[in-house]
């Protein structure tokens, strides 16, 4: 029998939401259709090289650094007891809330050659030589580890909850040590929230240009951006952001051929409270781990802009902050609500048995995550002007001579935007959710004469309500965070926190920066505290 | 009448961005900040009552907005740091010409387009600045001499993605030739104390910290480190005297082609280079007026009279691509 392809009507919001993935991203790719051959002979004879060698270099550092710090703290709060845990297993996701270009510029202002840290230490030793170089390749390691970590931690010690001890002490009755029931029990069943953690915080840094800029590191990022904005030849950084885009879908698409047609279904069962208790010398080192990093990714970084904001508040803040920060919620609860219906959508189609098309069109709509933001948002400017022209072209039509430009440099086209760039982050908690859900569960409730309405009302949503809050709230944050999209698509007038912070940070004002800087850290702490708050609330129900 | 109401009500609806049109303010595109230009426009407008609205971004992503929606564009003006940007939206010819020979008057032919596409609007110089503790004035006399041995560890750079860079060493191209000028950036990548930074104030601070001795700078980043930090220990050397001067770039505007009101546009130009606005420009930032015969910041005029380099500022973006992949042979990040 033949092997028909059928696309039923459920699926047609997710193939449209590709489309608008797509359209952006196809107008990237289309650079290709002319060929820059000057440039590209010039990158490869030159910088090229060094560039896949550190942007790999850069990749496998932050990729081992959040396992170890996602992965390790995580099962470190879930399994044992040791002073502070309670405060930490919140406190180690507040990092997520820390933009990683400004967490760079704290970094660099406090710890190369000419800041405080050096300067004191050459007052008492007379050289600082010796110091650890912040300005090198382990430094934009360390910093972007800092600032990525959490989205391991959140996802991983969500799955190690929802595993529940039961699993594990099973394991250890079985005659399993506490090492051979986390790396053949735990590990391999939490994988699926490990890796959706570990390639947002991969894509992430890909797409990255304000943190390794601040570090002068070069990565292929760096070359997309030297052939635009120095060699003024768009086409050529077309070509170079799509073979970035290429090389995501390879890696994604091996992930997935690694895992397999594994599914999980979890058992639902939370934690208890059987956590085993560290005692001498080890609950101490556990406490002084999660310490640390709380301190270097979050305490020190924000007393630190704390002071610098104290040294400027007089210079900087005036009623336009009122603006800067309303624009900056709006934007972000506007673009994460629209991220959240559409990664909704883009999963429930395929539930419970993905069709190809289903597949296919989740993995296109979820692309945009690894294009750097500006490249990205030229393709949306392409594709915002083309369909102007359309409604130019249809206004015609009624005797009108010009139109002008109505959805550029509108609100629509920004929250377009967003959505392109922001729908991987919201489809990853979404769809880790919806894996929950066991096929068994539908099959009941069809049986009792549920259709789709009522399986949405009364199976989806009840069941998907913490991923879908998870989704919304990450989102959020990161919208808030967003630099150059939100630079080159807010209509007039819509300046945002981070567009204040390019401002200064673009004249090397630093100190001027750390105002805005700090809002924007307190407004996105709003949605990292709500994560915690309903993950606690998740614990003390099970 | 039914169908005559619905029709009127859609046609009232497409209108609308035609008759906001009449109203509309002038709308700049600008890759200065808006610290240093709402102050300007807000005179600007109290004055003649024309509005003024403004999006800040860099320089090549607000061209490629510009040019993607061509005709369409709601920019009238188009305002930003280097000679380099401008000279490549004129080539994309998103840029008009203007005619008017107040601005030829004030801006020097140099530092403007041959064909009145863009203007320049204030003077920024990219001079030297060294430690008084270390170096001596009389070590100091060009940026070639930076490339000789004698500066080895002792020099400090911003990054070669910095245009104030790609400029300078395009506008050496020019003036030595490609060959000679690789050799010079060779030179100073040798000479390098420190990966390069990422801004200039980095770059000062790494000097007056004793990281290295000397770096090239834009002396108002020169001049808000002194504002913050009086006794740091640095000092303002002007190169090149005895040759083809100071490296002196600009910060300019221009008409965009799709402005539907080029008259006001120009006007707003036109203002931006008299006697009222250049004071304010140059005490905004401390950068230099455009028209030489206005009076200097006072905190600026302490600094010192140089000789600037009058080469045509145009080549500054001509040779801008060339400059970069030099930079990029000779080692210089």
């Amino acid at each position: 029998m033949a092997k028909k392809v059928r696309i039923s009507g459920l699926d047609l919001p997710g193939i449209l939401l590709a489309g608008i993935v797509v359209l952006p991203l196809l107008l990237v790719f289309s650079g290709w259709l002319q060929p820059q051959t000057e440039v590209w002979q010039h990158l490869a004879g030159t910088i090229l090289a060094d560039l896949i060698v550190n942007t790999l270099v850069l990749m496998a550092g932050v990729a081992g650094g959040v396992l170890l710090l996602g992965v390790g703290l995580a099962w470190l709060v879930v399994m044992y007891e040791f002073p502070g845990r309670k405060i930490f297993e919140w406190a180690l996701m507040l990092p997520l809330a820390m933009p990683a270009y400004v967490l760079a510029f704290v970094a660099v202002g406090m710890l190369d050659f000419s800041g405080p840290l050096q300067t004191l230490l050459r007052d008492w030793f007379g050289s600082s030589q010796w110091f650890f170089q912040i300005r090198s390749t382990g430094g934009v390691i360390l910093v972007m580890t800092l600032v990525l970590y959490p989205y391991v931690y959140m996802l991983a010690r969500s799955a190690f909850l929802t595993q529940g001890i039961r699993t594990l002490e099973a394991s250890r009755s079985l005659g399993m040590n506490a090492g051979q029931a986390f790396f053949r029990v735990a590990l391999p069943l939490a994988r699926p929230a490990i890796v959706a953690g570990t390639s947002l915080a991969l894509m992430e840094t890909l797409a990255d240009f304000g943190a390794v800029s601040v570090f002068n590191y070069d990565t292929f990022t760096t070359a997309i951006y030297k052939a635009w904005f120095g060699l003024f030849n768009l086409q050529a950084a077309s070509q170079l952001a799509s073979l970035l885009l290429i090389l995501v879908v390879f890696s994604l698409g091996l992930e997935s051929r690694l895992r397999g047609r594994r599914r999980y279904h979890e058992s639902g069962a939370l934690a208890g409270s059987s956590r085993s208790q560290l005692h001498g010398w080890s609950k101490w080192l556990a406490t002084g781990l999660a310490g640390v990093v709380l301190l270097l990714a979050f305490v020190i970084p924000v007393i630190q802009l704390l002071i610098w904001s104290f040294e400027v508040i007089d210079l900087e803040l005036d009623s336009r902050y009122l603006d800067l920060l309303w624009h900056t919620l709006l934007l972000g609860v506007g673009a994460s609500l629209l991220a959240v219906i559409a990664a909704t959508v883009l999963s429930i189609a395929g539930h419970p048995k993905p069709k190809p098309v289903n597949r296919l069109s989740a993995r296109l709509a979820t692309l945009g995550y690894a294009m750097p933001g500006s490249v990205l948002a030229v393709g949306i400017i392409f594709s915002v002007t083309a369909i102007d022209n359309v409604i130019h072209s249809v206004s015609r039509l009624w005797g009108n001579e010009s139109s002008g430009l109505i959805v550029s440099g509108s609100v629509l086209a920004l929250l377009m935007a967003y959505l392109v760039r922001f729908l991987a982050v919201a489809y990853g908690p979404v769809e880790t959710g919806l894996q929950r859900i066991k096929p068994g569960l539908l099959e009941a409730a069809r049986s009792l004469g549920c259709h789709s309405g009522g399986l949405l009302r009364r199976i989806y949503l009840p069941m998907l309500r913490p991923g879908l809050l998870t989704a919304l709230l990450l989102v959020m944050v990161d919208v808030m965070k967003e630099m150059p999209i939100t630079l080159l698509l807010r209509p007039f007038g819509w300046d945002t926190l981070a567009v204040r912070i390019y401002e200064m940070t673009s004249e090397g004002e630093w100190q001027r920066a750390a105002l805005p800087a700090v809002t924007l850290l307190i407004l996105g702490l709003l949605p990292v505290i709500l994560l915690v708050m309903k993950s606690r609330q998740k614990e003390s129900k099970g | 009448m039914q169908s005559f109401f619905l029709r009127f009500c859609l046609l009232l609806l497409l209108s609308l961005p035609v008759v906001n049109a009449f109203a509309d303010p002038l709308v700049v595109y600008s890759a200065r900040k808006e610290h240093l230009i709402k102050p300007l426009f807000d005179l600007y407008s109290e004055k003649t009552g024309q509005e003024i609205r403004y999006i800040t971004d860099k320089a090549a992503p607000l061209l490629a907005r510009l040019k993607a929606e061509g005709n369409n564009s709601p920019a009238d003006i188009l305002m930003t740091v280097d000679a380099g940007n401008l000279w490549h939206a004129a080539e994309q010819g998103v840029l008009a010409e203007i005619d008017s020979a107040l601005l030829q008057d004030n801006v020097p032919a140099h530092l403007r387009d041959r064909q009145n596409r863009w203007f320049g609007v204030s003077i920024r110089a990219r001079t030297l600045v060294y430690s008084t503790q270390r170096v001596k004035a009389e070590e100091l006399s060009t940026y070639e001499d930076l490339a000789d041995p004698k500066w080895k560890g002792r020099l400090c750079l911003r990054t070669s993605k910095k245009v104030y860079n790609q400029s300078l060493v395009a506008m050496m191209i020019a003036e030595l030739g490609e060959e000679k000028a690789e050799e010079i950036v060779r030179g100073w990548v040798a000479n390098l104390a420190a990966p390069p930074f990422s801004n200039d104030t980095k770059a000062m601070q790494a000097v007056a910290a004793g990281q290295c001795d000397v770096t090239i700078v834009n002396t108002y980043y020169f001049g808000r480190l002194l504002e913050d930090q009086p006794d740091i220990g640095l000092a303002l050397f002007w190169p090149n005297q005895n040759d083809r001067g100071v490296h002196v770039n600009i910060s300019g505007a221009a008409v965009t082609a799709a402005s539907k009101k080029a008259d006001q546009a120009k006007a707003l130009l036109e203002w931006l280079t008299s006697a009222e606005a250049q004071q304010i420009i140059a005490g905004l930032n401390m950068e230099y007026p455009i028209n030489t015969q206005y009076p200097v910041d006072p905190r600026v005029s302490s600094w010192g009279d140089f000789k600037a380099d009058d080469a045509d500022i145009a080549k500054a973006g001509a040779l801008q691509a060339q400059a970069v992949m030099l930079m990029d042979r000779a080692g210089y990040r």
